[in-house]
């Protein structure tokens, strides 16, 4: 059976499931919506925050950004899951038992303040606006290339499904089908790892794969260091991204990011109590820690896969480059979307790929005949996906990939949506403007502002500021200089008041967009960048996507000096902070 | 966390708000005590062994692979899944000490069997 009618299967089965879900699972209370009713079971929980929480980027993009970056994109790996040490430590305990429905609501009572509570709900909806975005681009790029729709056609069936299950189930019917979406998007991403770890190692277990030999005796790493750099890249092992710097800067900036992102937070206010939100945490890192150990293993054995397709013999022959028109069938199609580009500029007939870029290879690479890296566009969010083709695997595992990055775009995408809605309806409506209204009424309105939040992630993502993983780096720098040192000074500083944590969000939030603007482009708009994306600009070479760390220093200091010059919080908030340190008593 | 002794030795004197033998003093420090010694480990192996001093950890290595990039793409991410479930640990435990006082305080004066 050919690939394209096993995709329409096996994506027509999922959507199926889901919907089903859906249907299955129809919120009919607000605790419903916001809290899936507040009794899920710690490992349920788990499997649904590792669904939420695994997006596109990790699936799509996550394996192609390590594998062009070698050791550099360790950051990726470390900083995605240690933050989930940081989440369970620090915040899901004490905002489980502070026990309501949204993250700002937690910042308005704990500061005493609406403002407070409207400036988290603004740094809220930046965050997971950005978020989104690279989930929607994520669900377009699996349409258009497998299912031969075009991109826009894409996106708006990925917008439909998530549509139906998220605006009618809320939580309760996100939780179920992200659970679905978990197995989905697990299977996926592990039968292809196992079948490339084992042709290449003989090793099934692609962790142990990445630390065993390939056929001629020598390490996989080792080979693949050998097989780059005679190409000139940088060995694949030791190959910093920027500096050692701004590596740290980025692992905080996705760590701190990881614990202060909101559609994460909430989903462990889903739980019976404080002790199953650290169980639960667990439960989650090892669902995560499943894919994320596979990932660099992938990453590996994908470049050198795609490094031997086109460098098939031995450097600097003649015979060494395939020829273009004995190029393999996965290369054309992925032409045909533009994701993958060659051009001949010398003009033999082969396809050359080394690293042009670099001046002291170029003597070789004259000498071979070469006239620049032929290879003039490879889209790194392509590795995951083609990965199967070149590894000539059956038709229903490419489809299964398929299914998988959907399921993974799907699933945060929803809570997301979710995070995005409960704050409009529960924080700003219910909270701030319409004390009033009844909880009927508060559920349209939430169901209403799911609407809108799917048309905003749908205009963006019919103009994606970066590539996936990019985009998302980004929300992290926001949620790591905004939410994440607020609510570790609600919760660890009793002392800390409303105009210091107002005043230290506003600036942590402010330095980091600001450098990320200028660096990106104002609202990612191109060519509104006023100082350039230039290398020579970075603040001590740090990149916008890692700037996150330094503005929560930023916001931490700001709160500090500010809180000292204002009053100390009223003796009930300080008893609250009190309260959520403290275990419930009547647990078992 | 650790010895029940002294535990029980401050109970006899408590006068807690709560009445328990571990104030809420107590029960807070030691969360911070536990919560900061495990991040001391989640900070080494992470940025000390997979990005401060990636170099020399890579002077050893496991299978086929480096130390100190094994660290950053596997090994730091294996431990922090043991830290989370060895906080869990703790944490019951602590939680339990806190919460079994302050309910052995009630029952003191019935003479009731002991508790779980």
């Amino acid at each position: 059976m050919e690939v394209k009618y096993w995709t329409y299967l096996i994506v027509g089965f999922t959507f199926a499931v889901y919907i089903g879900i859906a249907i299955w699972s129809k919120a009919k209370s607000t605790k419903e919506f916001y809290v899936a009713g507040g009794n899920i079971s710690p490992i349920a929980n788990g499997m649904a925050t590792a669904a939420d929480w695994m997006s596109a980027a990790s699936f799509i993009s996550m394996a192609g950004l390590i594998a062009f970056s070698g050791y550099g994109g360790s950051v990726f790996l470390m900083g995605w899951t240690g933050g989930y040490v940081l989440l369970a430590f620090l915040v899901a305990p004490y905002l489980r038992k502070y026990g309501k429905f949204t993250v700002p609501e937690f910042i308005g009572e704990r500061f005493y303040s609406k403002t407070a509570r409207l400036v988290a709900v603004i740094c809220l909806i930046v965050v997971s606006v950005t978020y989104v975005i690279g989930q929607m681009k994520g669900v377009g790029v699996a349409f258009s290339r497998f299912l031969e729709t075009d991109y826009n056609t894409g996106l708006f069936i990925g917008m439909g499904i998530v549509f139906f299950y998220a605006v009618l189930g809320g939580m309760k019917g996100i939780t179920y089908t992200q659970i679905a979406q978990y197995v989905v998007l697990i299977f996926a991403y592990t039968v292809p790892a196992i079948f490339i770890s084992l042709e290449l190692t003989g090793n099934p277990i692609p962790q142990l794969g990445l630390i065993g030999n390939v056929s001629d005796g020598t390490p996989l790493l080792q080979k693949l260091d050998t097989v780059i750099t005679e190409l000139g890249f940088g060995k694949y092992t030791n190959n910093v991204m920027g500096s050692k710097l701004n590596m740290f800067a980025y692992t905080l900036s996705l760590m701190i990011g990881t614990a202060g992102l909101p559609h994460v937070i909430i989903r462990f206010f889903t739980v019976k109590k404080v002790s199953d939100a650290r169980l639960s945490a667990g439960w989650a890192l090892i669902f995560i820690a499943i894919l994320y150990t596979t990932a660099p293993a992938v990453a590996a054995m994908a470049r050198l896969k795609f490094t031997k397709t086109i460098q098939v013999d031995k450097v600097g022959e003649v015979s060494g480059n395939i020829k273009y028109e004995k190029r393999p069938e996965w290369f054309k199609n992925w032409e045909k979307t533009g994701l993958l580009q060659h051009e001949d500029k010398n003009g033999d007939g082969r396809i050359q790929y080394y690293n042009d870029a670099d001046k002291s290879f170029a003597s070789v690479a004259s000498e071979y005949g070469w006239k620049g890296n032929e290879m003039t566009k490879i889209d790194k969010d392509i590795m995951v996906l083609a990965n199967p083709e070149i590894a000539k695997l059956p038709g229903w595992v490419v489809a299964l990939v398929v299914a998988g990055g959907l399921a993974a775009a799907l699933s945060t995408a929803a809570g997301l949506l979710l995070a995005i809605s409960s704050s409009i309806s529960h924080d700003l409506l219910k909270g701030i403007f319409r004390p009033q209204i009844t909880e009927k009424q508060e559920l349209n309105a939430s169901r209403i502002s799911m609407v809108g939040a799917i048309l905003l992630a749908g205009y963006f993502g019919l103009n994606p500021p970066d590539f996936a993983a990019g985009t998302v780096a980004i929300a992290f720098g926001l949620a790591a200089s905004s939410i994440f040192p607020v609510l570790m000074m609600g919760i660890f500083v009793k002392r800390m008041n409303r105009e210091g944590a107002i005043a230290g969000m506003i600036a942590g939030l402010g330095v980091t967009l600001l450098y990320v603007f200028q660096h990106k482009g104002i609202m990612f708009i191109p060519g509104t960048s006023y100082m350039g994306g230039m290398e020579e600009n970075w603040f001590f070479g740090i990149t916008p996507n890692a700037f996150g760390a330094v503005g929560a220093i930023v916001n931490f200091a700001v709160a500090f000096i500010v809180s000292k010059m204002a009053k100390d919080p009223p003796e009930e908030v300080q008893k609250l902070v009190e309260d959520i340190r403290l275990p419930q008593i009547n647990e078992n | 966390m650790n010895d029940q002794k002294s535990e029980s030795e401050i109970s006899e004197d408590s006068s807690s708000p709560l009445g328990s033998g571990m104030t809420k003093q107590e029960y807070w420090k030691k969360n911070i005590t536990c919560v900061l010694s495990l991040l001391v480990v989640w900070f080494v192996v992470s940025y000390g062994c997979g990005i401060l001093f990636v170099e020399q950890m890579n002077k050893i290595s496991i299978g086929g692979a480096q130390f100190g990039f094994w660290m950053a793409q596997q090994g730091s991410i294996y431990v922090f899944v043991v830290l989370i479930f060895v906080y869990v640990r703790l944490m019951n435990r602590l939680d339990r000490e806190f919460t079994s006082t302050c309910q052995n305080e009630e029952k003191v004066q019935t003479e009731g069997e002991d508790q779980s």
